[in-house]
């Protein structure tokens, strides 16, 4: 058995998956449970004081069956994103959160350093952080120093599809981290989830490539098989690229030679 | 008395307690988590910390969300 193994918790799935965008609660449910993901990522936000119908979002999720793990997305300061982490840890069942900075709306890139150094309170404070960060080498080393749990380079723009842009640092990040990497955004398709998991990844996280797709239940299930996939290539090890070919068949006893 | 309650003002018969004030506001407070005064607090604690005039009130719960937000809370 193939296990992934975050802080003190093991997971046979190296898929997590988020809960944005989708277009109707049922559909939620339906594509967590093609996707065979054991984490689900969701955001803090402020409850709506003048309008008390709308349902948790908890009323969907079965805690029983998923971990859950609450994010500070939307937070533009390390003081923001470490206040939104205590109020998640408040407001869920564990001490993990998906750590988001973000630098720049229009890119949503991560500011690294609010990113150090609010892993840095975090950590002190007891939490699990699992930062989303840069596709940089540097960057993870210092969050790991920080103490990170895990680092989670992006693979392209959150919600952007592009697919893994930069995929010597995806390799790099391997080669020298010692805690799990998890690629976070950028997937947009089962290739991209696979060929992340084929440079190393120990896991992947999405969203939007599962909720945003046609058909978010079937997509949920390319990107299990998908992640699975290349985690097999992975681990089997691919052979050399070779500049020319090499037959597969014989080349004795060929008829009419 | 006048708070302030998730960034707006807000104006409810006081002081109670903030175990008082999520029931007057039908929230259960099993599915949120409450900042006051930029102190977050345990959910035992809702019985014993009263919320008094001029206080700063956060009550946030998870919404469905990991990636694209465009809203920024206010800090």
């Amino acid at each position: 058995m193939d296990l992934f193994t975050i802080a003190d918790k093991t997971f046979s799935s190296r898929l997590i998956v988020g809960t944005g965008k989708y277009s109707s609660p049922a559909v939620m449910v339906q594509a967590h449970e093609a996707s065979g993901a054991e984490m689900i990522t969701v955001a803090v936000r402020r409850v709506n004081i003048s309008d008390r119908t709308k349902e948790s979002l908890l009323d969907f999720i079965d805690t029983s069956k998923y971990f859950i793990l609450p994010n500070t997305a939307g937070c533009y300061t390390a003081d923001e994103a470490v206040r939104t982490a205590r109020l998640g840890r408040e407001a869920g069942l564990s001490n993990w959160v998906k750590l988001e900075v973000i630098g720049d709306e229009r890119t949503l890139f991560p500011d690294n350093e609010a990113l150090i150094e609010a892993t840095r309170i975090l950590v002190r404070e007891g939490f699990v952080v699992l930062p989303y960060t840069n596709d940089d080498p540097i960057a993870c080393r210092k969050l790991e120093d920080a103490g990170a749990a895990a680092v989670m380079p992006l693979g392209a723009p959150i919600g952007s599809g592009l697919g893994i842009q930069n995929p010597n640092n995806i390799r790099i990040i391997r080669e020298l981290a010692r805690v799990p990497m998890i690629v976070d955004a950028g997937v947009g398709t089962a290739s991209d989830a696979a060929f992340a998991m084929e440079l190393g990844a120990d896991g992947v996280l999405m969203n939007t490539a599962i909720a945003g797709a046609h058909d978010p239940v079937a997509m949920a299930q390319a990107m299990k098989l998908g992640v699975r996939a290349g985690r097999l290539a992975f681990l089997a090890g691919r052979i050399p690229r070779k500049m020319y070919a090499n037959a597969s068949s014989p080349v004795e006893g060929l008829v009419g030679r | 008395m006048q708070i302030t309650l998730n960034g707006d003002s807000y104006e409810v018969a006081g002081p109670l307690t903030v175990a008082e004030l999520l029931a007057r506001l039908d929230i259960d407070a099993r599915r949120v988590a409450v900042e006051h005064n930029l102190v977050v607090l345990k959910h035992d604690a809702f019985h014993r910390t009263t919320v008094q005039e001029g206080d700063e009130v956060e009550i946030v719960n998870f919404v469905g969300g990991g990636w694209k937000e465009t809203r920024r809370a206010k800090g």
